[in-house]
């Protein structure tokens, strides 16, 4: 079977939204979408979003798998929760934006560049080293996360503010080196292990 | 009792009267120009003591004709109601007071309005007497119904119910109509998630147990004469015997039949065997009963079925239905849950453009839907082909904006209703040498004005929907279900329900010779003075009710029991020789003529309103509530509809020195309000033609406007006074004063 045959059967099955409702955080309740457009119309961020909510929602009913899940829009989600408040089918629309980026992200597919992603991805291997939020290098990582060039030329904008944090003790130059962590580090990351565990447990990654 | 007439005039001085106007000049002038017998003032006349006050002089004094100078006669119908006595009411509140700002230089004006209102009511009430009793009305208990299907079923069930005989007549020859081939109906009770029977089984087992009622199966109605309370209908049968009943009142429950999906090649409809419209997926639902449902060609399970919504409907395209069916989204949801029912894994796509779910349960209904795992895209099928494994779809997903095929085992296409409404009865007569269209009547009607219920748009019957939806231009006649507007069964059950009401009420009133709505309860009927016709025919050809046949010397017949009490044949009468004993050309026409018309220079013209009473003098009256005032030259004169505007009024009051006339009736037309359906619009097409009249006169065309006006509109209705009281500035007073 050619791609585009392929695609003709799968596309406005029911597969791919059961696997959103197997697998996505409140994904249950795509299928109760009924098309009208509010939530894009809420979004501040939404003119800029690739695929705003409503129509996430019909191309998960559409059986746009790859669509969906490589899709930066989800990402794009600020959790203003203006949506939510004013969908008249009470879809917990932030919730699912934040469901299917976590499961794009755990099928692997998510897209690499998208800075969301990317700083999500700073924030979490920051906080999981030390058990505690080390600023100053979170904040370096951020600054670097474009490259080298990029980072001393936002250090440098940035110097006035870090300077004057570090006077008024928010920020400490310490830091750099170790910084401070949590009791039991190595406890902290049997815990995160465990976790991962049962979680993949309860939730089989489709494909693995 | 004496045929002495003995007017007696009641003057308020309560609601502020007292204060605002000259109450002993009123009396006066009822006693000396309105020539009164007994004038009477009294501080408060609704109160206890000013009614028994009133009735009093009707046991006492002999008094006959009762003037009531108070508010407006849409108030205080309750205090002001005695027996026996015609009563004419003058609106000095509403009227006058409220609508004149309370002001030293506004008070003359204001006596005048007053001291007008005075002289007409004495006037109308010299002309009115009291409706005599109808030799017309007839009592019969019987209800004839056209239809067995569930709107006839529901409607013979609730007027046995309510003590009713029936008599069902039905052309097939089974109970049900379309809805006995249904396997499963929409939900008609919360939390409408799941489908329910369809329940003709045991409306049918009711209606068999039920001595009320009678079922003629296999037969049509070949002949409906008469009129509520008297109509008799020839019932047939298939192999042609007669037989002949007599009827108070009858509902056409004629029902819809299905649109002819052969037209819709483009959507593969004939193609393929596995396109079916709506009742042909019911057919192979009751086929599977429970079971997995099979496509028709090769007999394979079905695994993945389209609906098609509004397959050849809300189109403008030829041959298309361009009304929405109002049943078939829903109806489309009930069939893709016999699928997921049976086999959640069943794909089932439903491609609508707006989904469309009336009802209480509507919404519900939709989300079990969607629970249940339906699949609902909005987009527009262009085109279903038979492919080689299934039909294919190609659609246009109108929110991903993409062009779609997708192959299905079964396509099933939401075509429209179209209702059985028999004749269309204001068809143009067909161009010679035109191919014959025939269509059956349902109702075989004798009437003048042809067999079946006129219809308004799309072949539905006229049934006035936006105010009063089971009232047709056919008194006596009700109608029920899809004949009337697409519907799906439960509205058609509610339908039913109140038509059978309305048909009883019709029939009660017929027992008692009064009028049915919206004048219900009025007793007065059109008198018609023979002698006097020219036999020129606009009675009979502009009753919107079909009230008046041809007797066989060809004058008009007059219906009692059919007719409205509109007055618009009283309107139409070129000779004036119809009439009703409250309301006719006099009762009217002297009103006008006995205002106080001041001279050409004295700077105070005169503005005559018609205001048809069910709209736009409510409006007037509300009006004043708010303290929207109007110029206080306007006279107001209530009419029972813009129908009755006899041009005689029009003409006495040009020649009477009126400088402009203001007519006001309800919106005509396809969403008319008119509570008389055409009245305000042939009253609209009389008046375009009052310009001759006005040329003859050699006045200025702008003089005589006529306006649609809503109950709503207590803005606009004084506005349009006020516009004319501008205009006649304009153009100057008319030279007609003497
Ligand atoms: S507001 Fe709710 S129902 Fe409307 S499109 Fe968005 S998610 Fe769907
Ligand atoms: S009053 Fe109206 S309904 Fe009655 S006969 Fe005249 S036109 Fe017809
Ligand atoms: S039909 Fe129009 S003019 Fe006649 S009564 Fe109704 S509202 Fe008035």
């Amino acid at each position: 079977m050619t791609d585009a045959n392929q695609q003709m059967v799968e596309q406005y099955r029911n597969n791919f939204l059961r696997e959103v409702e197997d697998n996505v955080e409140e994904g249950g309740w795509v299928k109760m979408c009924m098309q009208c457009g509010v939530c894009s119309g809420s979004c501040p961020l939404g003119p800029h979003w690739d695929h705003p909510p409503q129509e996430l929602f019909m191309m998960i009913r559409a059986g746009k798998r790859d669509e969906v899940l490589q899709s930066s829009s989800m990402w794009m989600c600020t959790s203003c929760y203006n949506c939510i408040v004013r969908c008249p089918r009470e879809l917990p629309i932030t919730h699912i934006m934040h469901g299917l980026a976590h499961y794009a992200k755990r099928l692997g597919i998510a897209p690499k560049n998208q800075p969301t992603h990317k700083f999500a991805q700073l924030f979490w291997n920051n906080l999981t080293k030390t058990g505690r939020v080390n600023e100053l290098k979170l904040g370096l990582a951020l600054y670097f996360m474009n490259g080298i060039s990029e980072g001393i030329k936002t250090s440098l904008k940035m110097k006035d503010v870090g300077l004057g944090m570090m006077m008024t003790k928010r920020l400490s130059p310490m830091e750099l080196i170790g910084g401070h962590k949590c009791k039991d580090t190595s406890g902290l990351q049997a815990i995160l292990k465990k976790a991962e565990e049962l979680e993949a447990a309860r939730i089989p990654v489709a494909g693995k | 009792m004496s045929d002495e007439i003995k007017v007696g005039a009641y003057i308020c001085k309560g609601c502020g009267l007292g204060d605002r106007l000259d109450c002993g000049q009123l009396a006066t002038i009822a006693e000396r120009e309105g020539k009164a017998n007994l004038v009477r003032e009294h501080d408060f006349l609704c109160n206890a003591e000013g009614v028994a006050m009133i009735q009093n002089d009707i046991d006492n004094e002999g008094v006959n004709k009762v003037m009531i100078a108070a508010c407006s006669r849409r108030s205080k119908n309750d205090a002001f109601n005695f027996d026996n006595v015609a009563i004419s009411r003058g609106n000095l509140r509403e009227g006058v007071i409220w609508t004149r700002p309370d002001t030293d230089e506004a008070r003359e004006t204001t006596q005048e309005m007053a001291a007008d209102y005075v002289r007409m009511g004495c006037q109308e009430i010299k002309y009115m007497a009291l409706p005599h009793a109808n030799e017309e009305a007839a009592s019969n208990n019987n209800l004839l119904i056209a239809g067995g299907g569930i709107a006839g079923m529901t409607a013979a069930i609730e007027a046995a119910a309510a003590g009713y005989p029936v008599t069902i007549v039905e052309k097939s020859g089974q109970l049900g109509g379309g809805a006995a081939f249904e396997y499963k109906r929409i939900p008609e009770s919360a939390p409408y998630a799941e489908l329910e029977d369809n329940g003709v089984a045991g409306m049918v087992a009711k209606i068999e147990g039920d001595s009320k009622i009678t079922v003629h199966l296999n037969s049509t109605i070949t002949k409906t004469s008469g009129a509520p309370g008297r109509f008799s209908a020839d019932i047939s049968t298939e192999s042609g015997s007669t037989s002949t009943g007599n009827f108070g009142a009858i509902i056409m429950a004629s029902g819809a039949r299905n649109y002819d999906a052969n037209q819709l090649p483009e959507l593969g409809y004939g193609k393929t065997p596995d396109v079916v419209d709506q009742t042909g997926l019911e057919k192979l639902a009751v086929e599977a009963n429970g079971g997995p449902i099979k496509r028709p060609s090769d007999g394979k399970v079905v695994e993945n079925v389209v609906f098609v919504q509004c397959a050849g409907q809300r189109s403008t395209q030829e041959g298309h239905l361009p009304y929405c069916s109002g049943h078939c989204c829903l109806t489309s949801i009930k069939q893709a849950m016999y699928f997921k029912d049976q086999n959640p894994e069943v794909d089932t796509n439903i491609i609508y453009t707006d989904l469309r779910t009336p009802g209480a349960g509507g919404e519900d209904f939709y989300r079990s839907g969607q629970q249940k795992g339906i699949t609902f895209t909005k987009g527009t099928v262009s085109e279903v082909t038979a492919g080689s494994n299934g039909p294919e779809v190609k659609f246009n997903d109108l929110i991903l904006d993409q062009e779609v095929n997708e192959s299905a085992d079964l396509v099933v296409l939401a075509t429209g209703q179209i209702p059985n409404s028999g004749v269309d009865v204001d068809a143009p007569e067909p161009e010679e040498g035109a191919p014959e269209v025939s269509v059956d009547s349902i109702l075989n009607l004798t009437y003048r004005q042809g067999k079946d219920l006129p219809h308004l748009k799309y072949g539905f019957n006229d049934s006035h929907f936006i105010c009063f939806p089971y009232e047709t231009r056919r008194t006596g006649i009700y109608s029920a279900g899809p004949v009337r507007r697409p519907m799906d069964m439960a509205q058609a059950k509610e339908d039913a329900t109140g038509a059978a009401l309305k048909a009883i009420q019709a029939l009660e009133n017929a027992k008692l010779g009064r009028a049915a709505h919206p004048r219900s309860g009025d007793l007065s009927f059109p008198n018609f003075r023979k002698e006097g016709c020219t036999q020129c025919k606009r009675c009979t050809v502009e009753c919107p009710f079909g009230a008046i046949d041809e007797d066989e010397e060809r004058y008009p017949q007059f219906n009692e029991a059919r007719c409205r009490r509109c007055g618009t044949c009283m309107g139409a009468c070129p000779v004036r020789v119809i009439s009703f004993d409250n309301y006719s050309v006099e009762t009217v026409g002297q009103q006008l003529k006995n205002v106080d018309m001041p001279d050409e220079f004295d700077e105070k013209p005169r503005i005559l309103v018609l205001a048809c009473e069910n709209d736009a003098y409510p409006a007037l009256d509300m009006a004043a509530q708010n303290g929207n005032h109007y110029s206080p030259y306007a006279r107001v004169i209530p009419v029972r509809c813009l129908g009755s505007v006899n041009t005689i009024w029009v003409t006495d009051a040009l020649n009477s020195g009126y400088d402009g006339i203001v007519l006001m009736g309800c919106q005509k037309g396809e969403n008319y309000q008119c509570h008389f359906v055409k009245g305000s619009e042939i009253a609209h097409t009389r008046m375009s033609k009052i310009d001759d009249t006005l040329e003859s006169l050699s006045l200025e065309k702008e003089r005589v406007a006529t306006y649609e006006v809503a109950i709503t509109d207590i803005e606009r209705a004084p506005q349009l006074i006020n516009d004319m009281a501008e205009t006649v500035e304009k153009v100057g007073m008319s030279p007609f004063k003497f």
